[in-house]
C-alpha cells in the first residue's frame, strides 16, 4: 500500500471540483492541490447539463429579484443569507467562465445571450446553445491544465476518508487501472462528487452518479441533510430517461396531454400564452410541473407506451431555424434516441429523477461539521435549492461555491497539522476492507440484480407523491437488500480495470443513501417543494420551517435531527406562478 | 423465442493471456437497444467480467468508444437495428492505442497532448475587465465554435492511420482544439501554440487522409482544422519571407 | 509537461497491436488515400518529361522530332494516358478536400463546403477548355 500525500486534495472532477481546484491554485499557488477523480474529469456529468447556468447580468435584472426566485422556488426551505451570496457572487462567476473561453451563446452587439427559465421572473439564463454543461465543463478542465500546481489522480475511485481526532486527513481510494489500494493524504479534502440519481430507475443521471461523497462524508460522521427532496425534471424521453432540456419550453415549447391540451392551465400555472411568459405554465417551477403531471395521469389523460405514461412535449411551432440555433442537441438527441424529429413531430416525455437538493451538511464557505472536510456542487446541501431547486441554478452553483469551498479550504490548509500517525491504522483496515471484498468467492446475489430492485423500490416508495406507508415499506424492503447486498457474487477476478469491484463499491453507497432518503422522508410529515406526502399534503412551517439532518448511529441506523432555516429578507409566503 | 444477435466481445486479461482473444455472446436485438445497452445486458446478465467504460449514454460524456465490426464508434449512439442480427457484431477496443483490459484503451497520450498544445484563453489582461464580458459576435462564435464540440471520445485518433504509424503524432482532437482558442476572437496565444504544434509530430504529421472528419460523432471536422492550420502557418511564412519589416 | 495526470503506480502490462504493412487495405479510405499519394509519382513524372521536352525544343529541330516519336510510341502513350488518369484522380479526389481548408463567409453565412469544391471544378473545367483550345486549335 502506498502513501501519497497533498495540501488540498478534491474529490471530483466534475463542475465544482474543477472551479474548487483552480479557486485554490490561485488563492495558494504554493499549495500542491490534487484533483481525484474516479472518470477521466472531461467525462463528469456537469457534461450533460443543457439548458444554461443563472446570473444576473442585464440591466432589466436584479439580484434581488433572483434571490425572490430563488427562495420562492425552493418553497423557503434555503437559507436565504447563502442564497444571497450566491446571487451576488454569479455574474461574476459567469464572467470569469466566459473569460476561460466559455463559449456562450451572444447577441447581435457580442453581449452574452440570457434565455428564460422555470420558476424565474427574468431571463437571466445563460446558455451555450443546448450543450452549456458541456462546454462550461470543457472549459474549465482545459483551463484547469494551465495550473502547474493541480496534479490529477485520473480513475481512481475513493472508497474511505481518513479522520483523525475529528480532522479529516485524506482518503483511501482504489487506482482502477492497477487495482492497487493507496492512501493520499492532505489536510483538507473537498468533496464535489455529484449527487446519486442512480438510486432511482428512471433518471438523466449518468452510470457515474452514486452518491459517492455522501455516502463518504455520512460514514466519517458528518450529517447529510435535506435527503428527502429528490427532483423530477419534467421533460426525460420515456425509454431511457434522456434529458430534454428545459431550455426546449423556454424557447416556446409546449406540454399537452393526450388530447393536445395544454394541461398546466388546470394545476395553479396560469393561463396559456402562445409566447412563454416568466414563471407561468410550462416555464414554471419543476416540482409543481411534475406533480402535475401524475395529477393528469390519475384523471387519464397522459398518454400510455410501452415505458409507462406519457405527455408530449410539442416544439414544432418554433421552427426549424431557431431549433438548429438554440436546441440543436434536443434535435440529435430526439433524431438518435426517440427516432423522431422534433421539427415535424411531437416529443413524449415523463418526469425523470434529475437532482438530489439535499446533500453533505455544509456552511455557507463549503465547510462540513468536520474540520478539514468541504463540499460543494451537488454532492453538497448549502442549502441554496431547499425543497426545490430552480433550473440553471445548479450550474452556477459549482461554480459560486466550488469556488468559495476551494478558497476556503486552501486558508484552512495553513493551520491545519500534518496528518497524525492513526491514519495509517485507517487506511491499513480499509485495505484488508477492500482486498477482502476483491478475493471474496462465496456470494450468491448478483450486482445488477440487486441494483434494480433497490431502484425500483425507490420509484415506488418514493417518487413524485409518498405516504408513510409507502417510505416504511421501502425501508423495509432496502433493510433486506442490504443484507443480501452482503454475499456479493462477484466474477470478474482480475485487478486490472475491475469494474465490477467498482459498481460493489457504488451499490454499498447507494444502498446507503437510499434508506437515508427514506428515513428523512418518513419523518418529514408535511408537503414542501419535491416532497409531497399525501397523508400531509400541506406546508407546515410551524413543525417543518427545518432543514434534516441525516446522522449515522454507532450501530448503522439513520438519526434524524433538525436544524433551523435561515431568513434574512423574506418570510415565508404562499408560491404563486402564473399571471396575478 | 424473441430475437437475438450474438456480440463477438474482444477480451484482453493481462493477467492470464499475452493478446486478446474473441468471446461470444448472445443477447437480445432489442429495437430500442443502442451497442452499449447490448453490452451492459452481458455485463449485467452473462458476464460481469466484460470491462468497457460508459457513463453518460446520451453520447456527450466521450466514454463509450469502441471499434464494431472494424469501425470505430459512440456505441451509446448506435442502435443494434444498424446491424443484420444474422451476423455477429464485433467489438473490440478503440484501435492504434494500447489496451489496458478488454475493451478499455489507455488514452493518456491524449491528455499529454492535449496539455501540450495549451488548450486555454491565452491573454495577459483578464484581471482588469473583471466585472465585464468580452465582447464576442455571433459570427466570431461561429469561426471556431464546431471545433469546442469535440468531446475527447478518441474515434477520431482510432482512424488515423499517422497515429497508428507515429503514436508521437498530436492528431487530430488535439489539434482541432487548439485551433478552436487560435479562431477564438477572445485569444491571443495562436503564436505560443504554434511552437508546440510547428513541428514534423506537430501540424505536420497530417497527410490529409480525412477519416478523422468522417467518423466524428459529433461533426468536429478536425482535419478541416489541420489544413486551416497549415494554410496559416504556411500564409504567415510567406508573409515572413516577402515581407520581412512587418508581418503583424 | 504541464499538469500531468499520475502516472500507473505499477507497470500496466498493456496489449499494443503491431500495425500490419497492409494497413492500407484495411478501409476503401486508406486505399484511396495511398493511391492519391501514389499518383504524385506520375503527376512529378510528366512534369519531369516536359523539362526533357523543353530541353529537346532548344538542341535543335531533329532532337525535337526524336523526343516527338518517342513521345508518339506506344509506351510514351500509354505513359501519357496513365499520367492523365492519374492528374484526373488526384484531382477530383483533392478538390472535395479543399472545401475544409477554406472558410469563405457572405455576411454571416458560411459559403457551403460544395459551392467551394464546385468553383474548383468548374475553374478546372474552364482551365482545361481553354489549353485544349489552344493545343487543338491548330
Amino acid at each position: 500500500m502506498a502513501s501519497y500525500s497533498c495540501d488540498l486534495l478534491i474529490v471530483g472532477g466534475g463542475g465544482a471540483g474543477l472551479r474548487a481546484s483552480i479557486a485554490a491554485a490561485e488563492a495558494r499557488p504554493d499549495l500542491d492541490v490534487a484533483v481525484v477523480s474516479k472518470v477521466y474529469p472531461m467525462r463528469s456529468h456537469t457534461v450533460a447539463a443543457e439548458g444554461g447556468a443563472a446570473a444576473v447580468i442585464k440591466s432589466t435584472d436584479s439580484l434581488e429579484a433572483h434571490a425572490y426566485d430563488t427562495v420562492s422556488g425552493a418553497d423557503w426551505l434555503c437559507d436565504q443569507d447563502v442564497v444571497e451570496a450566491f446571487v451576488d457572487e454569479a455574474p461574476r462567476e459567469m464572467v470569469q467562465l466566459e473569460h476561460w473561453g466559455c463559449p456562450w451563446s451572444r447577441e447581435p452587439d457580442g453581449t452574452v445571450a440570457v434565455r428564460p427559465f422555470g420558476g424565474m421572473k427574468v431571463s437571466r439564463t445563460w446558455f451555450a446553445a443546448d450543450k452549456t454543461g458541456f462546454h462550461m465543463l470543457h472549459s474549465l478542465f482545459q483551463t484547469s491544465l494551465k495550473y502547474k500546481s493541480v496534479k490529477r489522480y485520473d480513475e481512481w475511485f475513493v472508497s474511505r476518508l481518513l479522520v483523525d481526532d475529528g480532522r479529516c486527513a485524506g482518503v483511501v481510494a482504489v487506482e482502477i487501472a492497477t487495482g492497487e489500494v493507496h492512501s493520499i493524504l492532505a489536510k483538507a479534502v473537498i468533496l464535489c462528487t455529484g449527487g446519486c440519481g442512480k438510486i432511482f430507475p428512471f433518471t438523466t443521471n449518468a452510470n457515474i452518479k452514486n452518491g459517492d461523497g455522501m455516502a463518504l462524508a455520512y460514514r466519517a460522521g458528518a450529517p447529510l441533510k435535506d435527503m428527502e427532496f429528490v427532483q423530477y425534471h419534467p421533460t426525460g424521453l420515456p425509454a431511457t430517461g434522456i434529458l430534454i432540456t428545459e431550455a426546449t419550453r423556454a424557447e416556446g415549447g409546449w406540454l399537452v396531454n393526450k388530447d393536445g391540451y395544454r394541461y398546466l392551465q388546470d394545476y395553479a400555472l396560469g393561463t396559456p400564452e402562445p409566447k412563454p411568459v416568466h414563471r407561468t405554465m410550462e416555464l414554471g417551477p419543476r416540482d409543481r410541473l411534475s406533480q402535475a403531471f401524475i395529477k393528469e395521469q390519475e384523471r387519464g389523460r397522459t398518454l400510455e407506451g410501452p415505458y409507462g405514461h406519457y405527455v408530449n412535449l410539442d416544439i414544432r411551432h418554433i421552427g426549424e431555424t431557431v431549433i438548429d440555433k438554440k436546441l440543436p442537441f434536443v434535435r440529435e438527441l430526439c433524431l438518435k434516441y426517440a427516432n423522431l424529429d422534433p421539427v415535424h413531430e411531437v416529443i413524449p416525455v415523463r418526469p425523470v429523477v434529475h437532482y438530489i437538493m439535499g446533500g453533505v451538511h455544509t456552511d455557507i464557505h463549503g465547510a462540513t461539521p468536520i474540520a478539514g472536510l468541504y463540499a460543494a456542487g451537488e454532492a453538497a446541501c448549502v442549502s441554496l435549492n431547499g425543497a426545490n431547486r430552480l433550473g440553471s441554478n445548479s450550474l452556477t452553483e459549482c461554480l459560486v461555491f466550488g469556488a468559495r469551498a476551494g478558497r476556503a479550504a486552501a486558508e484552512y490548509v495553513d493551520g491545519a497539522p500534518a496528518p497524525g500517525a492513526a491514519v495509517e491504522a485507517q487506511a491499513s483496515d480499509e485495505e484488508r476492507r477492500l482486498r477482502s471484498l476483491m478475493d471474496k468467492t462465496d456470494g450468491t446475489e448478483r450486482i445488477a440484480d440487486l441494483r434494480s430492485e433497490m431502484q425500483s423500490t425507490m420509484e415506488e416508495s418514493a417518487g413524485i407523491y409518498r405516504s408513510g406507508d409507502s417510505l416504511a415499506a421501502g425501508a423495509e424492503t432496502l433493510g433486506r437488500l442490504r443484507q443480501h447486498a452482503r454475499h456479493l457474487k462477484l466474477e470478474d477476478r482480475s485487478r486490472t480495470f475491475n469494474t465490477e469491484f467498482i459498481s460493489a463499491l457504488e451499490l454499498d453507497y447507494m444502498l446507503e443513501l437510499a434508506e437515508i432518503i427514506l428515513r428523512s422522508g418518513e419523518q418529514r410529515t408535511e408537503s414542501r417543494g419535491a416532497h409531497q406526502r399525501t397523508d400531509f399534503p400541506a406546508r407546515d412551517d410551524d413543525n417543518f420551517l427545518a432543514h434534516s439532518l441525516a446522522y449515522r448511529n454507532d450501530d448503522g441506523s439513520v438519526r434524524i435531527e433538525y436544524s433551523p432555516v435561515t431568513i434574512t429578507k423574506w418570510p415565508p409566503g404562499a408560491r404563486v406562478y402564473g399571471k396575478q | 423465442m424473441a430475437e437475438t444477435i450474438r456480440l463477438e466481445v474482444s477480451r484482453y486479461r493481462p493477467e492470464v493471456e499475452s493478446e486478446p482473444t474473441l468471446q461470444s455472446y448472445e443477447v437480445p436485438y432489442n429495437k430500442d437497444w443502442v451497442i452499449l445497452d447490448a453490452l451492459n445486458y452481458v455485463k449485467n446478465q452473462i458476464d460481469g467480467s466484460v470491462t468497457f467504460r460508459w457513463s453518460c449514454r446520451m453520447g456527450v460524456c466521450g466514454s463509450c468508444g469502441m471499434m464494431a465490426n472494424g469501425e470505430p464508434k459512440l456505441t451509446c449512439a448506435v442502435p443494434l437495428t444498424d446491424y443484420d442480427p444474422t451476423q455477429p457484431i464485433r467489438i473490440e477496443p478503440l484501435q492504434f492505442f494500447p489496451v489496458v483490459r478488454d475493451l478499455v484503451i489507455d488514452m493518456s497520450s491524449f491528455l499529454e497532448k492535449l496539455s501540450n498544445v495549451k488548450p486555454w484563453i491565452i491573454r495577459d489582461d483578464v484581471e482588469a475587465t473583471e466585472a465585464v464580458e468580452f465582447r464576442q459576435t455571433p459570427v466570431e462564435l461561429d469561426a471556431y465554435k464546431q471545433f469546442s464540440m469535440c468531446i475527447n471520445c478518441m474515434i477520431c485518433y482510432s482512424a488515423c492511420p499517422v497515429i497508428g504509424l507515429e503514436p508521437e503524432f498530436t492528431g487530430p482532437a488535439a489539434i482541432a482544439l487548439a485551433q478552436r482558442y487560435n479562431l477564438d476572437s477572445r485569444d491571443k496565444g495562436k503564436e505560443e501554440r504554434m511552437d508546440a504544434l510547428d513541428a514534423h509530430e506537430g501540424l505536420w504529421g497530417c497527410t490529409f487522409v480525412g477519416e478523422c472528419t468522417k467518423v466524428c460523432p459529433k461533426n468536429v471536422d478536425p482535419a478541416g482544422a489541420i489544413q486551416l492550420y497549415k494554410m496559416g502557418s504556411a500564409t504567415d511564412y510567406l508573409k515572413s519571407m516577402l515581407l520581412p519589416w512587418g508581418t503583424k | 509537461m504541464s499538469n500531468p495526470s499520475l502516472a500507473p503506480t505499477r507497470e500496466l502490462k498493456l496489449y499494443r497491436r503491431p500495425i500490419s504493412f497492409w494497413w492500407w487495405l484495411d478501409r476503401p479510405a486508406y486505399f484511396k488515400f495511398v493511391v492519391r499519394e501514389l499518383t504524385c509519382l506520375f503527376v512529378g513524372a510528366f512534369a519531369i518529361l516536359t523539362l526533357l521536352q523543353v530541353r529537346a525544343v532548344g538542341e535543335g529541330p531533329e532532337a525535337y522530332a526524336a523526343f516527338a516519336a518517342m513521345l508518339a510510341s506506344p509506351a510514351g502513350i500509354g505513359f501519357s494516358v496513365l499520367a492523365f488518369l492519374a492528374a484526373v484522380y488526384h484531382t477530383v479526389t483533392w478538390f472535395p478536400a479543399v472545401q475544409t481548408t477554406i472558410v469563405l463567409r457572405v455576411g454571416e453565412q458560411r459559403v457551403p463546403g460544395s459551392v467551394i469544391t464546385g468553383a474548383h471544378m468548374a475553374g478546372w473545367l474552364v482551365v482545361s477548355v481553354v489549353v485544349a483550345y489552344i493545343v487543338l486549335r491548330g
